[in-house]
């Protein structure tokens, strides 16, 4: 088990640098050169020569790629020409806002994706099933911008339940007491973490429906009902039990979702994530934030399988105990 | 709106209705078929995409207006739904039905161009890694985890911030190029619980070249999924467009597509919605249709699987 | 004569089938009795019924696509299990009547223990403490024979063996002391010498703890060996009942006759052909008309083919076959 986890671990920093790597061959090997100002100068070419000496670019491939890694270990993913800040300290108020984002969304697509998914199950093929399966179809195929913006709409504008925008109230938050301020943030977090839970509850309701079935298909659960064990008792205890195990692996696979749903959701709602950032910097063409955004959300993504994997292996008793050897 | 444009919309759905009816009492025959139109919607979701299919052909019958033509620049500028424009026009005052008719053009060849790409890329790669193994396996397939570990939007963010606006070609090959690595893993599982069957064996030792070996026993039992991630994949591509041109950085206006059609309308939501509602909506109705098909592919094409 | 422990009347399980092709009557019409103490084999080839009259009497059948008719009876301790509330029907599953299926290792749980699946048992039927229940598992699985029990409780099935797992599938359906014990073909995955063990088990069980055992199989010779009673069915019906010894020797039923043929035996010389019976067992959608055995049958005439025999007496005690020949004996013959 130890073994298996520590080949694990190395697998995922393989794969990091080697994202790491990707987009240093990317930035290096796209045409154009670096140092295209955001309004079009044309920049005197000396200026140009002593800012590529400045920043290493003169050094052949080889050494700049090594002194890439080596700043990346030592947390400077650079400098950002747009901002004029390095992107280090524009990465550590930005992620903050998009875990929270992010985390909120995913407890919100797990909660109410599985709960659905049961209810579907446990009413297959009748009429709640029908109805919740085009809710989840509909949830599933709508765009999460799309949705964002008609939500803006309705709860923001019309309704006025909650902010358009924003991750706290520009001029009231700093005047809050404490309270004021959990509450303040909450209600702007509100929307856009339901946005992008909605959209991913959608998918996991559908998964989870099918994963639940397949179970209760097996000739386990047939035994538990020769038990004589109630319906309620064999689908919340032992179907879904079982039913748990594919969800961990729909976990892993939701971060990279999530991700991109908050570059989105973050633009509608003016949300100031790490997605916003990599999304505004686009038209600056901003590329070492954009790129410096995509390892740290690849980071994330390898991370997030990595421990849907170890969490697998600790539910599933048969991958936890091994195979025991049959005894007779 | 003309009345013959009128009459044009209610023949293509009438064609779209009788098409997706006539397809499931043509293959009544078919075991497969009918497992297909077991479900509920399966009908349904065939007759919307035909007639989205029909739309985006018939483009220019359907459009009454250039949809890139800006009319009466005042009068015309943000109006609601009328009988002269039922959809409604934009910020540029442009008829949104017009715009949405060929922006299906756009939206429905991105989707569809950019998923074949992928798919045939993804199901090479798989059939190239589950079927030599070894080295070009382990190489192939570390690819893919690589691919997988990064969002598909931040690859496309820094292609886009690397190389500007790309042509729609380019865009679309993007696309598909970021896409292959799920389809990919997929082909390989194929691959790799075929290959050791009894009659491939009995291929090889019959001397057969592996392409051979490859397309003719294979290939063909991979290409149930295949198809099953072709129709998912056109509904994902749509969707990464749209977010792409809602970004700014998709389809390059004027040129509609349902994306950049939203991201046009999305500063004057709260005065004129029509703008946004409607491509949004028709967005939602296709990538439906194409996920329920996708759904009732997947029970029609693998009769092993219990149908939930 | 003792009274019957179970007695199920004119039981028809039917299934609606997929293309609209009818429905298929796989139980059509099925009556057994069951005695205290005794085991009761049912035998026949797949697709007979034997399975999903043995799932019918605990009500385990999926509702759709199958359903039990009205007019079927299943009576037990008084009552007709067929129109028992959902909670005396959960009374009745696992306490009063036990199950045991055919493959051990997918019919048990994967993710709990061996020993908490035989302790729900008791918990949810005597109401058992955690501790006492766990203890009662114990017991059980000291009672079947399980080698080092006290380690055993806390395994997971996969970690076992299949006959190691049949055992468990056997204490879980013996800790509440049930009246009746169902086994649908319990020793058909298991190896031939595990099988014996298993077969031994039951009857050692049966002797201490007094339960009636329904064997299902399509095995004779398990047949032969464990069951006091043999129920012969055929395209959803009872085609011959008699007490084993009476069956072995003077089956009356062409199809048993035909069954106990194709089984190889020692005593014939190795390159002599195996015996088969010619055709194959008809759609449960389809069933021949008159008896349904009639395509398959080197006795038939015409009367078969028009008329469906009903269950006859045929003068042994306790021994009835449906079957023309009953009535009519000297058209015995052979048809080439």
């Amino acid at each position: 088990m130890t073994a298996w986890l520590v080949r694990r671990c190395a697998a995922a920093i393989a794969i990091v640098f080697a994202v790491v790597t990707l987009t240093f061959l990317l930035i290096h090997l796209a045409p154009g050169t670096p140092f295209v100002p955001s309004d079009e100068r044309v920049l005197d070419p000396a200026v140009v020569d002593g800012l590529r000496r400045q920043f290493g670019l003169d050094r052949p491939l080889g050494v700049q790629y090594v002194r890439y890694v080596v700043a990346l270990l030592h947390g400077d993913p650079g400098y950002s020409f747009s901002l004029r800040r390095p992107i280090g300290e524009v990465l550590a108020t930005t992620v903050p806002n998009t875990l929270l984002l992010s985390g909120a969304a995913l407890a919100i697509d797990f909660l109410l994706g599985a709960a659905i998914g049961l209810y579907q199950a446990a009413r297959a093929r009748h009429r709640a099933d029908v109805v919740l399966g085009n809710a989840t179809l509909f949830l599933y195929s709508v765009p999460t911008f799309w949705l964002g913006l008609v939500l803006v709409l309705v709860f923001g504008q019309h309704l006025a339940w909650f902010p358009v925008g924003g991750d706290r109230n520009p001029v009231l938050y700093p005047s809050l007491s404490l309270l004021g301020r959990l509450g303040d943030r909450a209600w702007h977090l509100a929307l856009p973490a339901l946005t992008l839970g909605l959209v991913g509850a959608g998918g996991t309701a559908r998964f989870q429906r099918a994963a639940l079935l397949e179970v209760a298909g097996q000739d386990f659960i047939r035994t538990a009902r020769a038990k004589g064990l109630h319906e309620r008792r064999i689908w919340l205890v032992h179907t879904l039990r079982n039913a748990l195990l594919p969800l961990i692996t729909l976990f892993g696979l939701a971060l990279p979702f999530l991700l991109t749903g908050a570059v989105l959701i973050e633009t509608v709602f003016s949300w100031p994530g790490m997605g916003k950032l990599a999304a505004d910097a686009i038209f600056t063409r901003d590329y070492p934030v954009v790129t410096a955004a995509a390892l740290l959300a690849s980071v994330m993504v390898v991370l997030g399988s990595l421990v849907a994997d170890v969490l697998y292996s600790v539910a599933d008793p048969r991958i936890r105990l091994g195979e025991g050897g049959a005894r007779a | 709106m003309t009345p013959r444009h009128w009459a044009v919309l209610l023949a293509l759905l009438a064609a779209a209705a009788i098409g997706a009816l006539g397809l499931r009492a043509g293959t009544a025959g078919s075991d497969a078929a009918r497992r297909f139109f077991r479900h509920p919607t399966a009908a349904f979701a065939v007759g919307v995409l035909l007639f989205f299919v029909l739309i985006a052909v018939c483009a220019p019958l359907v459009a009454p207006y250039d949809p890139s033509a800006q009319l009466e620049i005042v009068q015309l500028q943000n109006r609601p739904p009328s009988w002269m424009h039922p959809l409604g026009t934009d910020l540029y005052s442009r008829d949104l039905l017009s715009r949405l008719v060929f922006g299906a053009r756009v939206s429905l060849a991105v989707g569809t161009l950019a998923m074949l790409v992928a798919v045939s890329l993804g199901a090479v790669v798989g059939l190239l890694a589950g079927y030599f193994r070894r080295w070009m396996d382990g190489v192939l397939m570390r690819l893919v985890d690589v691919g997988l570990a990064v969002p598909r939007i931040f690859l496309l963010l820094i292609a886009v911030s690397l190389w500007s606006q790309l042509p729609l070609a380019i865009l679309v090959l993007t696309i598909g190029l970021t896409g292959w690595f799920a389809t990919s893993r997929l082909v390989r599982a194929e691959v790799l619980s075929r290959r050791e069957l009894a009659y491939v064996d009995a291929a090889r030792a019959l001397g057969a070249p592996p392409a051979r070996v490859i397309l003719r026993h294979v290939l063909p039992n991979a290409v149930a999924p295949l198809i099953v991630s072709a129709a998912l994949g056109i509904g994902s591509v749509m969707l990464l467009e749209a977010s792409l041109s809602f970004l700014g950085i998709g389809v390059a206006p004027p040129t509609p597509s349902w994306g950049n059609m939203i991201a046009d309308g999305k500063e004057q939501i709260a005065t004129a919605p029509w703008t946004t509602l409607s491509p949004g909506l028709a967005i939602v109705l296709v990538v439906m249709a194409l996920n329920a098909v996708g759904d009732a592919l997947r029970d029609a094409l693998d009769p092993r699987r219990e149908a939930t | 004569m003792k009274e019957p422990l179970l007695r199920v009347r004119d039981l028809k399980t039917y299934f609606v089938t997929e293309r609209g092709r009818g429905t298929a009557r796989a139980v059509d019409g099925v009556s057994f009795e069951l005695y205290p103490g005794e085991t009761l084999g049912i035998v026949g080839e797949s697709g007979c019924g034997k399975t999903v009259t043995s799932l019918s009497i605990l009500r385990l059948i999926p509702e759709p696509p199958g359903h039990i008719r009205p007019g079927s009876f299943i009576e037990f301790e008084g009552r007709n299990l067929l129109t028992l509330s959902p909670p005396e029907l959960r009374a009745v599953r696992g306490n009063r009547i036990a199950m045991i299926f055919q493959e051990p290792m997918t019919s048990l749980n994967p993710v709990f223990t061996v020993g908490d699946q035989i302790a729900e048992a008791a918990i949810v039927h005597q109401r058992l403490s955690r501790r006492a229940a766990r203890a009662r598992a114990l017991e059980m699985l000291r009672l079947v024979g399980i080698p080092d029990p006290e380690a055993r409780l806390d395994d997971y099935p996969h970690q076992l063996s299949g006959g190691i797992c049949q055992r468990v599938m056997i204490a879980m359906a013996l800790v509440c002391h049930p009246q009746v014990l169902i086994a649908d073909e319990p020793t058909t995955a298991l190896d031939v010498t595990i099988q014996a063990q298993i077969l031994e088990l039951l009857e050692r069980l049966q002797a201490e703890l007094g339960m009636a055992i329904m064997l299902i199989t399509h095995d004779l010779g398990i047949v032969a060996g464990s069951a006091d009673r043999v129920v012969v069915m055929y395209a959803g019906q009872v085609v011959e009942t008699a007490p084993t010894p009476e069956l072995f020797t003077r089956a009356q039923h062409p199809y048993t006759e035909g069954l106990m043929a194709s089984v190889p035996r020692l005593d014939r010389p190795p390159a002599a052909r195996l015996h088969s019976i010619p055709g194959n067992v008809p759609a449960a959608t389809d069933w021949p008309s008159g008896c349904r055995f009639h395509p398959r049958c080197p006795y038939a005439w015409d009367k078969c083919r028009a008329e469906e025999p009903p269950l006859l007496e045929t003068g042994g005690a306790g021994h009835t076959a449906r079957c023309w020949l009953v009535a009519e004996p000297q058209r015995r013959m052979r048809r080439s």
